[in-house]
């Protein structure tokens, strides 16, 4: 990526890390959007140590989110796990119209307040786009590569780990980029059912009518969202040009 | 041995089995909050009846697992989730201590896992018949009759859902009929806006990029957060544009919700435009400039009839993302269905919660079955020579 395309990122990530390491240097920046006697920097909690708790979630959601879906797909689309593709495809496509609140306002019988109700709403969330990317790439692996390796004495697992895993790798990433973005914003509603997240200061923010406390939380999770669409933006990239070669 | 069985029957029978005979079928609560009792269908039911429905959702869960024609499953799932939502309603009646009016029953996690395993075996049906749009949208008609038509009849009412529903019910449809203007008027606004804003993205490259780049990054902040954010320009514009504040602006409320959201739609609205429009054939445009045709003729001609199931695809994701957003819009005063889910939140009334989430999933499911019909109808082979 060029210089030109990389500066903003770069600025981007210094400005999140000196932002989180000693949030009062902005207080200049927020103090026009609070009232004279209001706080201007988010001083219910450690800006930092929420910024951590929310990474940690999303990741971890993802995670267990990226093993499952994969599994799930590569075993509706082997010949043992074929009559499961139809039903696989329908539920892929309603779970998605499920909104957000409602999984987590549904939740919270099941699981009480707190972090359960976001991680299974996050990791519901993030399972779908994994999913679909991954049957779909598994499902359109070029039929005369594979016809190719079967000429050559191929087993079927062997095409499967050479083949059709490494050319669906990009299509996997880009369904993990989807996630990980949709991920972010949805941990922040999760604050709703008291989940510690960045959404506890923009909560805080509606709660107290203070603008500074609403765009902060906002920038951060707004720049976290960014930076991590990138960085594997990139990695889809450069396994597109592995896939190539 | 597996051979003569459907191996999506043999999860769900085993879902099934696992929802009658291990979990509560029904919680009985002594008033609205409090922890409640479960009871297991065999439990929650009078004798005879508990026994029946039991042997038939083994019956059900065993019919599932044989091969049996598409519509015989069809049948067989339709039975177990009627028989299910019946059973529900007669257990709910036979909880209630009579002459206790604070005494709540809910649907407990058993009767949650037989409504999803049912309805799993019913999509699975769906789903391999590859029905027409037509018959889709038919069957979605029948379904919301019968739905409609159960919860008419009163055989839900002892349920505690119900009940909040029936304290509340002017507000229920005044909140709704909110949801609907926020997720639709929004959605229309985004339209009128990212058209244009897409027709001459399309021609200019630099504006495009400009343009997905900052819907891009829109997108990535939060809901809750932009929602906020409004409030201070918007209470800006009620105050000092005259007749703002007389038409309904103000900072809290309705307004930042609705401008949020069509901000929120922009970015599928202008990114398929463009996609659409960069889909349409050269040949086509060549033809259409060949034959002496304007730039605006060609576009409402030949570019607007060729991008729309592009247009009809992005309609399909607004609404989707308007109607689960627009319960977000309760937080700052701006109503819709989230008014329930997190009231009902604050007082821990989980089936406040209910009323206000179980709405949203149906109207979010109905949107997506007609416009997923509505997609395919206008690609299906026929309409593009209409279109042309």
């Amino acid at each position: 990526m060029s210089l030109v395309r990389l500066a903003p990122r770069i600025i981007l990530l210094f400005l999140l890390v000196g932002f989180l390491a000693s949030p009062e240097s902005f207080d200049f920046a927020f103090k026009p959007l609070v009232q004279a006697n209001a706080p201007a920097i988010y001083n219910q909690g450690d800006l930092a140590a929420l910024t951590l708790l929310h990474v940690r979630m999303v990741f971890f959601a993802t995670l267990l989110a990226t093993v499952i879906a994969v599994a799930l797909a590569i075993l509706v689309t082997r010949p043992f796990g074929a009559e499961f593709l139809p039903l696989a495809r329908a539920i892929v496509n309603i779970g998605q119209t499920f909104p957000p609140v409602a999984v987590l306002a549904l939740a919270v019988p099941a699981m009480g307040f707190g972090n359960g109700p976001t991680l299974v709403a996050l990791f519901l969330y993030a399972l779908l786009p994994i999913f679909e990317n991954t049957m779909t790439a598994l499902t359109t692996v070029p039929r005369n590569i594979i016809d190719a390796a079967k000429g050559n004495g191929m087993t079927r697992s062997q095409i499967f780990r050479q083949i059709e895993l490494p050319l669906s790798l990009p299509m996997i990433v880009g369904g993990i980029k989807i996630s990980t973005v949709i991920g972010f914003g949805t941990a922040t509603i999760g604050s709703t059912v008291a989940a510690k997240t960045l959404g506890e200061v923009i909560i805080a923010g509606l709660q107290s009518n203070n603008l500074a406390f609403i765009l902060q939380g906002a920038l951060l999770v707004a720049a976290l969202a960014i930076l991590v669409f990138d960085i594997l933006s990139m990695l889809e990239r450069s396994l597109t040009k592995w896939k190539a070669a | 041995m597996l051979r003569g069985l459907e191996k999506t029957g043999v999860l769900m029978g085993a879902l099934i089995l696992v929802a009658t005979f291990a979990l509560p079928f029904i919680v009985v609560k002594p008033n609205r909050i409090l922890q409640g009792q479960g009871r297991s269908l065999i439990e929650g039911l009078p004798s005879v009846s508990g026994i029946a429905l039991v042997a038939a959702m083994v019956i059900v869960a065993v019919c599932l697992l044989i091969r049996l024609p598409p519509l015989a499953r069809l049948a067989i799932a339709t039975a177990g989730l009627l028989a299910a939502i019946l059973a529900l309603g007669g257990a709910a009646h036979a909880g209630l201590p009579p002459g206790n009016t604070y005494a709540r029953v809910s649907p407990g996690s058993g009767f949650w896992l037989l409504l999803f395993s049912l309805s799993l075996a019913f999509i699975d049906v769906v789903a391999r018949l590859r029905l027409s749009p037509a018959a889709r949208l038919l069957l979605l008609v029948i379904a919301a009759t019968v739905i409609g038509g159960i919860f008419a009849s009163g055989i839900l009412a002892d349920i505690s859902v119900m009940k909040e529903y029936v304290n509340r019910s002017d507000a229920f449809w005044a909140e709704m009929s909110r949801h609907a203007m926020l997720a639709l008027g929004s959605m229309l606004v985004a339209f009128l806006i990212g058209l244009p804003l897409g027709v001459i993205s399309h021609r200019i490259s630099w504006l495009r990029a400009a343009a997905l780049n900052t819907l891009n990054i829109l997108q990535t902040i939060p809901s809750i957060a932009l929602f906020g954010l409004l409030i201070l320009p918007l209470g800006w514009v009620a105050a000092h544009i005259p007749g703002a504040a007389a038409i309904g602006i103000s900072g809290i409320g309705t307004a930042p919700a609705f401008v949020a959201l069509v901000l929120y739609s922009l970015l599928p609205v202008v990114a398929n435009t463009v996609a659409g429009l960069e889909n349409v054939p050269r040949e086509a445009n060549d033809a259409a400039r060949g034959a002496g045709m304007t730039d605006f003729q060609r576009l409402v001609s030949i570019e607007f009839p060729l991008t729309f199931p592009s247009l009809l695809a992005a309609i399909r994701i607004v609404l989707i993302q308007n109607i689960g957003m627009a319960t977000i819009a309760a937080l700052i005063g701006g109503g819709g269905m989230g008014v329930f889910v997190f009231q009902g939140l604050g007082q821990s009334a989980m089936d406040l919660v209910l009323l206000g989430a179980l709405p949203t999933v149906a109207m979010s499911f109905v949107a997506a079955i007609v416009l997923d019909a509505l997609v395919d109808f206008s690609r299906a082979p026929g309409s593009e020579v209409r279109a042309t």
